[in-house]
């Protein structure tokens, strides 16, 4: 996994002809988290889609750095927005190999990323009987099953429980320790274990 | 392309699961041929002579209302936006899609023709012209629909929207593989065959940029 | 540590063309426009019509039919047009992002839908003294047919979208695919008339066009263009007033506030 580190200046986003954020910019070097917090409706959603690079810039600049040569921006993250992206009518483990096939990686860390998200036992069964909870961690799965070094996370811990939100904290934790960078957009506090904390983006509303 | 198989796979997987839909969707083509008889009369020598029209047409409206669920489960569950950081190019999960996509749909309406065959009384050569101009034809609606699929994916009523797009721009489609099943003009059946082949590559070659294009302004 | 890559977007410096094409600037300079052009369509009109009706021979072959073609021509000559402008205006919008680019093709479409009807319909009166039958299944009024439906289709794109922005965008890739597309349909078009109908029509093109006929029709293309041109001004000034109360009305609901 290359060492990738992020540099935003002065970002500015407007989408639907509103201004959603203004003058943003961060600094985040290999092996720490940012956490995005803020009211709805305040740019984190758009901030984590911009990084991915799914929505242009108004203006502003954002630096990876690091990463490999041929490497492209899109393969070196990860996005884990709202939806799931986990299709019913293929089981458990059909979807988590399907990204990694997809997401260029090789299978050798699916029965790891299932385990992991605790649902190796089920990995049969067909993914559109799994509650809200467990969709949630098949989705999170993705990110042990697929190594990139930038994760982009937007509310990780909805729909699951506290033992769930303890075991996302420690999953962030590990992948910090391993070098890895992560943006945490989240209006819950996460427990990312003992000694370990992340930098705070506090964005508000603007009329 | 491992990737790419990757994505052909899942939709074939998927659709065969699902088979319903395959059936229904060849049940529908055959219908929509069993239909138009009842319109005209059951004169054999005039249906013979209708019989191109009525199985393009049956294969076009098939084709049209297949189409819309080519990307829509896809946007909806959040998998378009991580195919984006996948290791191809959208441009090539369009193109994987629509393989996909004219396998589960294209081909079972091929495989279907000689029952129209039967019914509207085709002989072995029409039948022949009829299902390889259906094989050449269908890609290109595939990816004249790819076009309209991509454009509405994010629209709740736009269930008519995409029909209303895709048929004007699908004309030559239809009008080349008819032709190709004309006898009565010497020479106009081979002309049709080639013009509809590259017609078909044309689109299939061109049509996954701008419906990728398309996909990129829905995920914003 | 080398820089991987990086987006970097900066705010463009506002050149000669910005200033001109800034929706609130535009509005201050066609505001000056709107009535001389309207004046100017009046009168090419009148002196169009004039030569068209009272001013030219009839026809020797088409007798008075022939006058038909003032507005058939020109109207179809605008059905093109029009497409050509949302093409140039679709670029704008894809690559450029530009606002007006949108108001541009959102302005053209509904203008060439109704020049495309016009053409039609001329030429289904042209039709039944020359042909015995408004509709003939010729080529170019097929063709004209199908642009017509792709205009529709445009339309109904436009109107099924909420966010103007977004569907100008979607409404930019299905005009460039038409545009692409408008071509071949004409070519398979005219292929499948040789097809079913070998014998040729009357068409009224070529060198052949006696000047007394010639001269209304060019101050009758001439007239029908500045009415487009001042249609579409006077649409696109519409279109930006409107964005602007969108714009003051979603800046009030915001300002009165909600969860906080």
């Amino acid at each position: 996994m290359p060492e990738t580190g992020l540099k935003v200046e002065d970002l500015v986003l407007v989408r639907g002809g509103q201004p959603i954020l203004a003058g943003v910019g961060f600094e985040l070097p290999p092996g720490e988290a940012l956490e995005v917090r803020g009211p709805n409706g305040s740019g984190k959603s758009s901030l984590l889609l911009a990084l991915a690079g799914l929505i242009g810039l108004q203006s502003g600049r954002i630096d990876w750095t690091g990463g490999g040569e041929e490497t492209e921006n899109r393969t070196l993250l990860h996005y884990l927005g709202h939806k799931p992206a986990v299709r019913a009518g293929l089981t458990v483990a059909e979807n988590l190999s399907f990204w990694a096939d997809v997401l260029g990686a090789t299978r050798e860390n699916v029965a790891e990323g299932l385990a992991a998200a605790g649902l190796a036992a089920i990995g049969g069964l067909d993914a559109g009987i799994l509650s809200a909870g467990q969709t949630r961690r098949l989705a999170l799965a993705r990110l042990v099953a697929v190594p990139r070094p930038v994760w982009l996370l937007d509310e990780p811990t909805s729909a699951l429980d506290i033992e769930g939100a303890r075991w996302v904290g420690r999953l962030i934790a590990k992948h910090l320790s391993a070098g890895g960078i992560a943006v945490v957009a989240t209006h819950l506090d996460i427990d990312y274990g003992d000694g370990c904390g992340a930098r705070r983006l506090v964005l508000d509303r603007r009329a | 392309m491992r990737a790419f198989l990757a994505i052909v796979g899942r939709d074939l997987r998927l659709g065969l699961r699902q088979g319903g839909d395959m059936l229904t969707l060849v049940l529908f083509f055959v219908i929509v041929a069993t239909v138009l008889p009842f319109a005209i009369g059951p004169d054999r020598s005039l249906l013979a002579r209708l019989a191109p029209a009525i199985v393009w047409v049956a294969a076009l409206l098939a084709q049209l209302l297949s189409n819309e669920r080519l990307f829509k489960s896809d946007f909806a569950d959040g998998t378009l936006d991580v195919l984006r950081h996948g290791a191809l190019p959208l441009e090539a999960v369009v193109a994987a899609k629509m393989l996909g996509h004219w396998i589960l749909t294209g081909l079972p309406i091929i495989a279907a023709t000689p029952i129209l065959a039967l019914m509207l009384g085709m002989d072995g050569t029409a039948l022949g012209l009829a299902a390889f101009s259906l094989l050449l034809g269908t890609p290109a609606l595939v990816a004249f629909g790819a076009v309209g699929a991509a454009v509405t994916v994010g629209l709740k009523r736009g269930g008519l929207v995409a029909p209303v797009l895709v048929l004007p721009l699908s004309l030559p489609v239809l009008i080349f593989g008819t032709g190709a099943m004309a006898p009565m003009v010497p020479g106009a059946s081979g002309q049709a065959f080639l013009l509809l082949a590259a017609l078909a590559l044309a689109a299939v070659a061109l049509i996954p940029f701008a419906a990728a294009a398309a996909l990129r302004i829905a995920g914003e | 540590m080398k820089r991987l890559a990086s987006v970097d977007t900066q705010a463009p410096k506002p050149g000669f063309w910005t200033r001109i094409a800034h929706p609130g600037l535009f509005l201050g300079w066609s505001g000056h426009l709107v009535i001389p052009l309207i004046l100017l369509t009046a009168g090419l009109m009148a002196w169009g019509l004039y030569l068209a009706f009272l001013a030219s021979p009839p026809d020797y072959q088409m007798g008075d039919t022939v006058r038909i073609m003032y507005v058939h021509v020109p109207t179809a000559w605008l059905s093109q047009f029009c497409y050509a402008v949302m093409f140039v205006s679709a670029i704008g919008t894809l690559v450029w992002r530009h606002p007006m680019a949108d108001v541009s093709q959102k302005a053209a479409a509904p203008l060439g839908a109704v020049f495309t009807a016009i053409a039609l319909y001329t030429g289904a009166l042209w039709g039944r003294p020359t042909w015995g039958t408004f509709w003939e299944w010729d080529g170019r009024m097929t063709s004209t047919l199908v642009l017509l439906f792709i205009y529709l289709g445009i339309i109904a794109l436009w109107r099924a979208f909420d966010d103007q922005l977004k569907a100008a965008r979607f409404v930019s890739v299905v005009t460039l695919v038409g545009a692409i597309n408008i071509p071949i349909i004409k070519f398979s078009v005219d292929w499948w008339q040789t097809l079913h109908q070998p014998a040729s029509v009357f068409r009224l093109d070529g060198p052949t066009i006696a000047p007394e006929i010639l001269l209304p029709l060019l101050v009758m293309s001439g007239a029908f263009s500045v009415l487009f041109l001042t249609l579409h001004l006077v649409r696109m000034r519409t279109e930006i007033v409107k964005r602007r109360i969108r714009t003051l009305e979603l800046a009030a609901a915001r300002a009165a506030g909600g969860a906080q």
